[in-house]
């Protein structure tokens, strides 16, 4: 599993360079930055405290709706545009979050161990309450959590199940982030995926495995390829 | 399980406009991270970094550019410390390793420039002052936290959707930089759940100091 998205390795990030002189098609204007900074400030005023009024009025999604887009297909069982990509990315984050707790419950790390993978553990979580919060204010309706099942046999291999999960984590965000058409949930969205790549880091340090196995440039996977990569591990 | 220390205490004098909100610390970090920079910035930041985004017509060009001068200040930086850092073992290696990446960064980086028909900027000259393997880590520390939250902040500022894909996945290699640099200093890899993200102004102003002209 952990070659999906290793194969690729010199491939998309070079090509994506090349790209760019041939792709004439402008993303999106920032110029409304006032009116998107007013929009996601209600977001966040409703995330923070749930108490500001101004929150029900967010038009988020308004520039993006505008600018059409080609989107990762894949993520349209989730939900149409950005709302199905943030219900994509927090159905990973449901399966990270419960991941971690079950590793915790295994009793299979202690110490120091112990400690990163509460700390990272808590992190997911984190990202599971921001998304859902996401997905409601932007009108959608937030992915249920998956039941899951993860193979917890030994120290070793759960860290090793670990890497993996957590270096697929961040490619998946990377395949993503230029499908997102809000700079707001961009924004979010950038903020979590270099956390993921820091706990994908971090855990290969533990495994003595490289830090960045994909080289200079991190290598994206698509919905499908991170979707088949889990399904062992949902269970329903 | 928000710190109730700064992440990034190098970065406290850029910070200060934040500080003087009616937002504490940690609402602060919380919502920027959902937020990034633009946002967080115009709304409870006020005036300084208000300035700083009356500057996002920036193009596609300038904001590459920008990128360029941080991964031309990193690559300068880990080329220094082969020689002056004195490292040993693991984290000579790491140098090795880090120092490859930012070079073909700059290398991208200054290519994706032409290819935008905009014209590289030049190399500046940089001054790192340490004097040993533990100055050159906490150095080592505040640059590759700061890229990563530079590229979270410019992000959503990119236009070409290439371009935002080769940014992507430069980010996620500084993140990962950051991330084992960290465990170098005993420090935690990944402090919080959401990596804050700095406007140009604020990452020009923490990284001034190094920038001898």
């Amino acid at each position: 599993m952990a070659e999906g998205t290793e194969e690729k390795r010199d491939g998309a990030p070079r090509s994506a360079l090349e790209r760019v002189a041939s792709d004439p098609v402008s993303r999106r204007r920032f110029v409304a930055l006032t009116g998107g900074s007013a929009a996601l400030g209600a977001v966040l005023a409703a995330c923070g405290s749930g108490g500001d009024s101004t929150a029900t009025t967010t038009t988020t999604s308004t520039a993006g709706e505008k600018m059409g887009g080609a989107g990762d297909s894949e993520t349209e069982q989730f939900g149409k545009g950005d709302v199905g990509i943030l219900n994509y990315a927090l159905t990973l984050e449901y399966l990270e979050t419960a991941f971690y707790e079950d590793v915790i419950e295994s009793g299979l790390f202690k110490g120091a161990e112990l400690a990163t993978i509460k700390k990272f553990g808590s992190e997911e979580a984190q990202h599971v309450a921001a998304l859902h919060a996401t997905v409601k204010k932007l009108g959608g309706k937030p992915a249920p959590m998956p039941k899951t099942e993860f193979p917890l046999k030994s120290a070793k291999s759960v860290l090793e199940l670990a890497g993996t999960v957590e270096n697929l984590g961040a490619a998946a965000y990377l395949g993503q982030a230029a499908n997102i058409e809000s700079p707001e949930v961009l924004a979010a969205a950038l903020s979590i995926h270099s956390v993921e790549g820091r706990h994908a880091a971090a855990l290969n340090t533990l495994l003595g495995q490289p830090i960045t196995p994909d080289g200079a440039f991190a290598v994206p996977a698509d919905a499908k390829t991170v979707l088949e990569s889990v399904e062992p591990f949902i269970v329903g | 399980m928000s710190n109730e220390q700064l992440v990034h205490p190098e970065l406290a004098a850029v910070q200060v406009e934040e500080e003087s909100g009616d937002l504490s610390r940690s609402e602060v970090i919380l919502k920027g991270a959902l937020a990034a920079g633009a946002v967080y910035g115009t709304l409870m930041v006020g005036p300084f970094v208000r300035k700083a985004f009356a500057m996002t017509g920036s193009s596609d060009v300038d904001i590459v550019n920008f990128a360029l001068t941080l991964e031309y200040l990193e690559s300068t930086f880990y080329a220094e410390a082969k020689k002056r850092a004195g490292a040993k073992g693991d984290l000579k290696q790491l140098i090795e390793l880090i120092g490859k990446d930012e070079d073909q960064h700059v290398e991208a980086l200054a290519g994706t420039v032409k290819k935008l028909g905009g014209k590289p900027v030049a190399k500046p000259k940089f001054d790192f002052e340490y004097d040993d393997t533990a100055g050159f880590l906490k150095l080592a520390q505040t640059f590759e936290d700061t890229g990563v939250s530079a590229y979270n902040g410019a992000g959503p500022m990119i236009e070409e959707k290439t371009v935002l894909e080769a940014a992507g996945s430069i980010v996620q290699v500084e993140a990962r930089h950051a991330a084992a640099i960290r465990l170098q200093n005993k420090e935690e890899p990944a402090p919080e759940a959401f990596d804050m993200a700095l406007t140009e102004a604020q990452v020009l102003k923490a990284v001034e100091p190094f920038i001898a002209s």
